[in-house]
């Protein structure tokens, strides 16, 4: 045991003194901040304002549009389709919509031209605009004002309740998708970075020769369980840095911007959420996420997340040394060796993705209980809640199945690893290791 | 009593029988040779002692009692054939860490690497990386750390390879202090002058079995093929006699082959009796090199072929 503890010991601070390991821990945060906030700060000023002129013969508008965002509409009496092309030639505005006095307000489509392209999203955008114009006066000459149309339109018939009485809201289920895909997919990407971290560092032992050295002091079950300890340990230390500081900078965020929240009520954070950006009820949207928001059991999560990270990791991590030993010189060894354990890891982030929208659905249930996947899986599904759709017994059942499948996959690995480290020069089969597994000593 | 003692050794692996039926005793404070061609098992025999394998049959008994490789691991100090460091590591932290890892508490390492480092004038060694030692210096480092723990067996695989003269001198030197002070040392290597020049003792093993076991005196006699050298004064018609034939003839030097039911007294009586003076003579034994290539080639395996192990 004492044993174990050193070589973890040398593993953790062997890449923490490195200089990689603060640039990757310090800078990567500051990369993600620096990307929202450049993210966030052109979605405020997101550049010019694309100014349209109006010449509304016809009195199709009413006199009025309702400018939005960057679009600004302003109305001109008295122009000609020639005098508004000077303007627009002058820079004066960036497009015209020219209705002449002969335009019927029904099929007849409106042009709009402009200077210079306009991008897709500002299409939509100032479609959207002349048609909702458009139709409020509609409405208002059918005698219909826009509340009793929104009072019809928004009043909520079907509301979701679970047989135990838990309101499953929409915006709830948005949420809880939303953290279940990012926690299954941060499993995904630790088990791959620390996994490869373990096998490169076993590789590095065998390539420098000096595991013979070491295994004459010491077990080679003692020396793996020490290196992948040790590596678990330098990853939940570079995390806990990660989370800190991401959210240390995301409380950064108001101070720097400070007219950010009034603007943008409508840009949350996460970019799980960045759909519901675009609806027009923003504001209430927030509140919704933060309502759904408040209802996901963080406390839970969070242990579950670090549950299945350590199983997860110490899971994969020692079928990645055991990889890691049957490699000789060659990195190539490694590709064509790695993909039966790289297999299961990408399955499990396809059954994750069905698991996030049908937490409940057998397949979810199944990927998450089975050791291989259930790291990725369990986490999807447990942002949906505990005890529903996740009952406590399929839980408790996971965590069990992946401490033993842990053991399991230790037990396995140390044998391959044995035999592997003191075997050079030579190209290992799967078949091979699949002997040195099974064999008996 | 023996400090090592190997009763019927067996390793097979799946294409060849590594390590077959080997036993014999080491004395303590002997410097012992294992010898053998490339591939004969013994880098198997060897991770066998040192705890790395488990034999499939026999035992090992070490000083006294069976060999118990957790407990047993600090009495022994092994620098292997395919031996390497850290890179990146520096040497004193590399030094601490695999002293402790031996089982040395962290202020006994840090006395015996100063003790060792001052000896053989790797003092300022400490904060620099492995990377930047030539191969000689690592190879020393490695020595230090197999023996700095004082290890009551040390094994040697191939230690000189890649050694100037000057440090081979030096590391020969410390081999022979520390077989002075009570370690028993294996020795194992293919370069047979190196073995004439350290070992007492010799085990050769080929094909996985043992073929040579003796002091290096006693299989030098078993091997002596009754020549001697003669040097006479003034150069002599020689003439024939039943006693021995004369294989070569330099000047008036000979080098003669005493035939079956004489003795060298013969051949003495021969020269003496024709009034040749007799300058010099003494019987030529056969070097370790030529023992162990005729014994190899006798055996046709100059390398080993597979074959399928039943087990």
């Amino acid at each position: 045991m004492n044993k174990i503890l050193l070589v973890a010991r040398r593993e953790f601070l062997t890449r923490v003194q490195k200089k990689t390991f603060l640039l990757t821990t310090i800078l990567l945060p500051l990369i993600i901040f620096g990307f929202y906030a450049m993210m966030i700060y052109f979605s405020v000023n997101a550049g010019e304002d694309i100014k349209i002129a109006v010449a509304d013969e016809a009195g199709y508008f009413n006199g009025k549009i309702e400018n939005q965002d960057e679009i600004k509409f302003s109305f001109l009496k008295n122009e000609t389709p020639y005098s508004l092309k000077t303007k627009l030639e002058s820079g004066q505005y960036d497009g015209y919509v020219y209705v002449p006095a002969s335009a019927k307000d029904n099929g007849d489509t409106i042009q709009l031209v402009s200077a210079k392209s306009i991008t897709i999203i500002t299409r939509g955008q100032i479609e959207g605009i002349l048609n909702k114009s458009l139709e409020e006066k509609r409405l208002l000459s059918l005698n219909i004002r826009p509340s009793q149309l929104d009072s019809i339109q928004h009043s909520k018939v079907v509301k979701f309740t679970t047989m135990e009485g838990a309101e499953d809201s929409e915006v709830k289920a948005g949420v809880s998708y939303g953290v279940g895909y990012i926690s299954g997919f941060l499993i995904y990407i630790i088990l791959f970075i620390y996994g490869t971290m373990v096998m490169r560092g076993v590789m590095e032992e065998k390539v420098s020769r000096i595991a013979e050295v070491i295994v004459s002091s010491v077990k080679p079950f003692q020396l793996m369980l020490g290196k992948i300890f040790g590596i678990g340990a330098v990853g939940l230390v570079q995390f806990i840095i990660w989370v800190v500081l991401v959210f240390g900078l995301q409380l950064l965020l108001p101070l720097l911007f400070p007219g950010l929240m009034g603007h943008m009520p409508q840009q949350p954070i996460s970019p799980g959420a960045m759909g519901a950006a675009q609806s027009a009820q923003a504001s209430g949207a927030m509140a919704g996420i933060m309502q759904g928001l408040s209802e996901i059991n963080f406390p839970l999560i969070i242990g579950c997340f670090i549950f299945y990270f350590l199983g997860g990791y110490l899971l994969y991590s020692s079928l990645f040394a055991a990889v890691g030993s049957a490699v000789n010189e060659d990195p190539q060894d490694a590709q064509s060796l790695m993909l039966p354990i790289t297999m299961p890891i990408i399955f499990a982030i396809v059954i994750m993705t069905k698991a996030v929208n049908e937490p409940a659905s057998g397949l979810a249930v199944f990927g998450s209980l089975f050791p291989l996947t259930s790291p990725i899986v369990m986490m999807a599904r447990i942002a949906h809640g505990v005890p529903y759709p996740v009952p406590y017994w399929q839980l408790i059942t996971s965590m069990l199945l992946l401490i033993a499948g842990f053991l399991g996959t230790a037990w396995v690995a140390a044998k391959i690893y044995r035999t592997g480290i003191l075997l050079y020069g030579k190209k290992v089969t799967w078949k091979e290791m699949w002997k040195w597994a099974f064999r008996k000593s | 009593m023996a400090l090592l003692e190997l009763q019927h050794l067996k390793k097979y692996y799946a294409t060849q029988k590594a390590v077959d039926d080997i036993s014999f005793k080491l004395e303590p404070g002997s410097i012992f040779g294992l010898l053998g061609p490339n591939g004969a098992g013994k880098t198997t025999l060897l991770r066998m002692i040192t705890g790395i394998f488990f034999p499939d049959e026999g035992e090992i008994i070490f000083d006294g009692a069976k060999f118990n490789p957790i407990n047993d691991i600090i009495k022994i100090g092994y620098m292997p054939e395919e031996r390497g460091l850290y890179k990146k590591m520096k040497i004193g932290e590399q030094a601490m860490y695999l002293a402790q890892l031996k089982g040395l508490s962290k202020s006994e390492a840090l006395e015996k690497i100063k003790f060792w480092f001052k000896r053989l004038e790797m003092e300022t060694w400490w904060n620099k990386k492995v990377e930047d030692l030539s191969k000689g210096m690592s190879q020393k480092l490695q020595f230090v750390i197999t023996v700095l723990h004082e290890p009551k067996l040390i094994i040697l695989d191939e230690p000189f390879s890649g050694l100037d003269p000057l440090n081979a001198n030096l590391i020969k030197d410390e081999i022979y202090g520390l077989a002075q002070r009570g370690s028993t040392i294996i020795f194992s290597t293919h370069r047979m002058e190196q073995v004439e020049e350290i070992c007492d003792h010799i085990v050769l093993v080929n094909l996985g079995k043992k073929v040579l076991d003796g002091s290096l005196q006693q299989i030098k006699q078993e091997f002596k093929e009754n020549k001697f050298n003669i040097q006479l004064g003034g150069v002599a018609g020689v003439s024939v006699s039943d006693a021995f034939d004369i294989l070569d003839t330099k000047a008036n030097k000979l080098v003669v082959k005493i035939k079956e039911g004489h003795s060298s007294n013969d051949v003495l009586k021969h020269f003496i009796q024709q009034g040749i003076n007799i300058e010099a003579f003494n019987e030529i034994l056969p070097s370790l090199n030529d023992i162990f290539i005729r014994i190899v080639e006798g055996t046709n395996a100059k390398s080993r072929s597979f074959m399928q192990v039943e087990n």
